[in-house]
């Protein structure tokens, strides 16, 4: 919305505040200032000039050398434009001015003849393309006759002016129009807005009624309907003062009769639309819902298929207009126009936006619609563009309005007491003050006993509830003048729950041994969010997805580490440590999602070389210990195992262990494919996926502390050959079954599979070692457990002791 | 020579070969040579049964005297000469300084959920709790609970992602807010949460929109809660988030589920007011929106909107972001290339 500070000036004395100030004022008040836009700002030396001759310029096509008064001068000028013409008032830009685009006008020589200024066109003032008039596209612009020569011209163009520009809040569609602009400053400068009378010349010699009449299927859809005729008018330009107003607004100027209507929205907020009434080629109007598949050729010659959602004006039997949205070629206003039909309406907003939606037509005057319209200037509306085009386009206006019994405007009282006002803003407003701001704010009120009846005006139709009248109070008093505090109550512990403390305790693991924390995109496509789902089960997809690549919710959190793993090569980086925790989704019905939290994490990349020499490589033993360092975090009940996962979609077949804790899977660890790593442009690449939430479940023990040993341990060291195939699981649970109450703890300290070892073969070696708690360990006591060690060691497999 | 001038003369030349030593075995064997059980001293006493009686006692002394003197003088010595080697050798044992030690790999939070998690530790010291909520939602929970009714422009299918007729990706964190007020037992106290977690619109991603990004969602709801509490609460927040020394106002706003609306800025950090490209000239920067929690989104989660009246704040962090550090492009919050992520393994100032 764009609002000229000029204009703003008519109904209001500005003369004490700058636009700088006002644009301050509206945006502390409630309505954003994105932009105070000083028009002629920089500026000078444009003045009123009056082309005294022009003639062609020898040898070439296009420049005419011109002489133009000035004033105090004359002034040799050289001028491409094809509208330059003798006698014509224009304005010149002097040697010296700085145009827009810090476009400086020198002194200079065209074809050998002196240029002394420039004659200037519209958008070399910096008016936008999308507002100049097309007579006033291709050239220099002509002002009036009365312009004076040697005067500054920025007035005669509105370069004088500041442009407010608004981003206004979708409640404050009441701000959509000067007149309600103007009631917001007079509110929040304390003053009353002075609005001109409409002064209604009708020709009484004929009545609205011989030529129409007017009705509605439904006065939920078309709230009111109104139609005003004006005959004889001669369509031309509309008056100078008039496009000023309309270009400054965003408005591009096109004839009077559009001019008119868009002047008429622009001061009242009330969108109309004209119709040649001749093209009616009826008496009767009438406004309905359209027949599905009901065709209609809207203004800009696009036939359109409609639907029961739209709502069309009809002259009885086929729609002449969309309702709000945009009129029909059928009814179109042209220089031929003799009688001009103006409707002022309000439609539904929902139907007005929904059809405006559909068609992808939205205009000013659906936009109003859509938010809502004064209900109180409907009438006033039809009069003043009726008077206005009557009076420019020497017409005369026919008795009488064409209108329906609308539906009933609802008169809007909201009660509330000074007691909710001052309990809601926290603040201790008197009685005098709430009255006195409810005086600004012009609305008419009653307070007794603490009670406030205030009776809101329509054009504020988005205060309806206590609540509404209280921030009316609130920001006419100013928000920043409530004193502010911390909210006192009564004091409640704030901690994390458990869950949220273990996923700190994570991250800081995590971090401390190097991954970096990544988020994701949880939107994959449908294979990916599934591929590496610890869990299987339905997917969510989207109906209405934005790209193939984000169509369904991840399942799993290693399909976007893989992506980002990808996008870091991609980008020279190639050690990739990262980790994420975040949510993965299941679909068990229509109805019934399930979001789970999952932890995962990915390694690649080389070791790098130091000057003490190299780290350790990355493997699916690294992998491992992260897992198993940070479930260390946790006292389980039951016992954490790991299994050979064979087939895991995307996993290496050979070297991925799923995760239990007890019986109950709860993630998995290890190499990626590396079919799907090349794929991805990477390297050996390990990921483990653990499920959060069975984490956080699962049962643990509670803490206690175990009293230090007094009594001296022992170890011993035995060394196996045995058959590749059995597991150190497998060896480790022989020891553990046969090694007695003292055995405390089995330490692999050699794996060889190497030169002198057969091929199906391994050499391990583990230290045993043995405690009492109770006693010195007696050495028999040791030597017989590690001789039933060894006995079920032999007994259990084909191995040899070394 | 009687022997009480044999011993003196012993001791004098041999304190005289003490001094001269340099080299630490020499003295281990010039002990040897005086003090040991062969040495020249011990030779020297032996001749003292040929002395008088008398005479034994005073010598004896003497003979004491000297064999500690020489003692404390070889110990001292050889301390003397053993710091001297240990000397010697930590200078030959010096090292390149200069060399880069052996790095301790760290790694660190997205930024993003620094800032959630910072300001979560803002809240938790303020006794809010912080309770999480699906990122699946009914759009009766997304829209009609927070009274954004059916027609509101927000609902349109162009601006969010539907997984079918009624179930959607939740467009903001107030999604969350009916259900948390409804479970809320008052009369355990007052109720202080905060919400943090992703959200998601129908936007193509370039380098200002995200089809995915966060928010932070704040609720108190309590009898007599006032705008005053609101506001107070946003100026804390702010200023932890942008610094003490930044100036913060409240102008009226609109959101469907809050009545009366707050909008927050903060003066400019870029320019610190007096207006620049990133503030729009303005000497402001707009960080989040709040308001006084609407009495229909109340009474829909069976609260009595006479009794009790509540706030509730919404902020997102990923635009909070992309403001302090001055990052360009959203969408490198989501890509995670780790040169981008390894940049906030410090804070920075405050």
């Amino acid at each position: 919305m764009l609002i000229s500070y000029n204009w703003l000036s008519e109904y209001l004395d500005l003369s004490a505040i700058s636009p700088a100030e006002l644009g301050e004022e509206f945006t502390l008040g409630g309505l954003e200032v994105e932009l105070t836009n000083d028009l002629g700002k920089g500026f000078n030396h444009l003045v009123v000039g009056e082309i005294l001759s022009a003639e062609a310029v020898e040898g070439s096509e296009h420049l005419k050398k011109t002489k133009v008064d000035v004033g105090n001068e004359i002034l040799p000028i050289i001028c491409g434009a094809p509208n330059c013409q003798r006698g014509q008032k224009v304005v010149v830009a002097k040697v010296g001015a700085i145009l827009p685009g810090n476009f400086e006008i020198q002194s200079t020589e065209i074809m050998g003849e002196q240029s002394e200024g420039m004659i200037c066109s519209l958008d070399e003032l910096g008016f936008s393309d999308s507002v100049i008039p097309k007579y006033a596209e291709d050239g220099i612009y002509i002002l009036n006759d009365d312009a004076v020569i040697g005067e500054d011209a920025r007035p005669y163009l509105g370069l004088d002016d500041t442009i407010i520009e608004f981003d206004l809040t979708p409640n404050r569609a009441d701000a959509m129009s000067m007149r309600g602009v103007a009631y917001e400053a007079a509110a929040l400068l304390s003053q009353k807005p002075v609005f001109q009378e409409i002064h209604l010349e009708e020709d009484s010699s004929e009545s609205v009624t011989d030529y129409l009449s007017v009705a509605v299927e439904d006065t939920e859809d078309t709230l009111d309907y109104k139609m005003r005729l004006v005959k004889d008018v001669e369509i031309g330009e509309s008056p100078v003062w008039m496009q000023k107003k309309l270009m400054h607004s965003g408005i591009r100027p096109i004839d009077l009769v559009v001019d008119v209507t868009n002047y008429v929205m622009l001061e009242l907020g009330q969108p109309l639309h004209a119709f040649d009434y001749d093209k009616l080629n009826s008496k009767e109007i009438f406004v309905r819902r359209a027949e599905d598949g009901e065709k209609f050729t809207t203004l800009d010659n696009q036939e359109r298929s409609l639907s029961q959602n739209n709502l069309v004006i009809t002259n009885g039997e086929k729609p002449v207009a969309l309702a709000g949205v945009m009129g029909g070629a059928n009814s179109q206003i042209t220089e031929e126009t003799s009688v001009i039909a103006i409707e002022s309406a309000v439609f539904k907003p929902a139907l007005t936006r929904r059809t405006a939606a559909a068609l992808n037509l939205r205009s000013e005057a659906s936009s109003r619609f859509e938010k809502g319209i004064n209900r109180a200037t409907v009438q006033e509306a039809a009069d003043l563009a009726a008077q206005l085009i009557a009076e420019l386009g020497g017409g005369q206006i026919i008795s009488g309005t064409a209108e329906i019994e609308g539906k009933p405007v609802e008169k809007v009282e909201v009660k509330t007491t000074i007691k909710k006002i001052n309990g809601l803003m926290g603040s201790s407003l008197t009685e005098n003050e709430i009255s006195s701001i409810l005086n600004r704010l012009a609305f008419e009120h009653s307070i007794k006993n603490g009670e406030i009846i205030a009776e809101i005006p329509p054009r504020r139709w988005d205060i309806k509830i206590p609540e509404d009248l209280v921030e009316e109070v609130a920001r006419i008093y100013g928000y920043n003048n409530i004193p502010v505090h911390l909210p006192v109550t009564e004091s409640i512990p704030g901690q994390l729950t458990s869950a949220q403390a273990i996923r700190r305790e994570i991250a800081y693991l995590l971090e401390s041994h190097g991954l970096q924390e990544a988020i994701s995109y949880a939107l994959l496509t449908e294979e990916k969010a599934k591929k590496f789902a610890i869990h299987s089960g339905d997917s969510a997809s989207l109906q209405n997805p934005l790209s193939k690549e984000r169509t369904t919710l991840r399942q799993n959190i290693i399909a976007g580490l893989i992506e980002n793993a990808k996008y870091n090569k991609a980008h020279q980086v190639d050690n990739i440590a990262l980790y994420e925790m975040g949510h993965v989704f299941y679909q068990e019905s229509a109805e019934d999602f399930r979001e789970y939290n999952h932890l995962a994490a990915l390694l690649t990349g080389e070791p790098t070389t130091e000057w003490f020499g190299k780290d350790e490589a990355i493997d699916f033993y690294t992998i491992k210990g992260l897992v198993e360092t940070l479930l260390s975090l946790f006292d389980f009940k039951e016992s954490i195992s790991y299994e050979l996962a064979k087939d895991r979609e995307g996993m290496h077949p050979g070297r991925t262990a799923e995760v239990y804790l007890g019986q109950e899977l709860i993630g998995y660890l290890g190499q990626i494919h590396p079919s799907l790593a090349k794929k991805n442009d990477l390297q050996d690449t390990f990921v483990f996926e653990l499920s959060l939430d069975q984490i956080s479940a699962a049962e643990k023990i509670e803490k206690q502390y175990l009293p230090l040993n007094p009594y001296p341990g022992s170890s011993r060291d035995i060394a196996l050959l045995v058959d590749a195939t059995v597991s150190h699981a497998e060896i480790k649970s022989v020891i553990e079954a046969n090694g007695g109450d003292y055995l405390t703890d089995i330490h692999l300290f050699d794996l060889y599979d190497g030169d002198n070892i057969a091929g199906d073969k391994k050499s391990v070696a583990y230290s045993l070692s043995f405690e009492n708690p109770l006693a010195t360990l007696k050495e028999k006591e040791v030597s017989q457990a590690f001789e039933n060690i060894k006995a079920a060691l032999l007994n259990q497999f084909n191995l040899e002791i070394r | 020579m009687d022997l009480k001038s044999k011993l003196e003369e012993l001791a004098s030349s041999s304190l005289e070969k003490i001094e001269q030593i340099e080299e630490i075995q020499e003295i281990e064997q010039l002990r040897v040579n005086l003090l040991g059980k062969k040495g020249q001293l011990t030779d020297l006493l032996k001749s003292m049964r040929n002395l008088e009686a008398s005479e034994r006692p005073i010598i004896g002394k003497l003979a004491n005297e000297i064999r500690d003197d020489l003692t404390a003088k070889i110990t001292s010595k050889k301390e003397e000469l053993e710091e001297i080697a240990l000397n010697e050798r930590l200078e030959a044992e010096t090292i390149d300084v200069t060399l880069p030690g052996r790095q301790i790999k760290r790694g660190q939070r997205h930024v993003i959920h620094q800032v959630m998690d910072d300001l979560e530790n803002l809240f938790l010291g303020m006794g809010y709790s912080i309770i999480g909520g699906t990122e699946i939602v009914s759009d009766y929970l997304n829209f009609e609970r927070v009274n954004v009714p059916q027609d509101h422009p927000a609902r349109d299918m162009q601006d969010s992602f539907y997984i079918n007729e009624h179930y959607l990706l939740r467009t903001q964190t107030s999604a969350v807010q009916p259900l948390i007020i409804e479970a809320h037992d008052f009369s355990t106290g007052p109720l202080k949460v905060i919400s943090t977690g992703k959200v998601y619109r129908r936007d193509s991603d370039d380098a200002t929109h995200s089809h995915q990004f966060h928010q932070i969602e704040g609720i108190v709801v309590d009898e007599n809660i006032t705008m005053a509490d609101l506001m107070g609460t946003l100026e804390v927040m702010s200023k932890e988030m942008f610094g003490e020394d930044r100036d913060v106002r409240f102008r009226p706003s609109y959101f469907p589920f809050t009545e009366p609306s707050v909008e927050v800025d903060v003066s400019c950090f870029n320019c610190g007011g007096t207006g620049c490209h990133v503030c729009k000239m303005s000497g402001w920067i707009e960080i989040l929106g709040a308001g006084m929690i609407h009495p229909n989104v109340l009474e829909m989660s069976n609260v009595d909107s006479e009794k009790y009246s509540g706030f509730a704040f919404g902020a997102g962090p990923d635009r909070m972001v992309m403001l302090k550090y001055a990052v360009d492009d959203i969408r490198h919050f989501y890509l995670n290339d780790q040169r981008f992520l390894s940049q906030f393994s410090t804070k920075g100032e405050n």
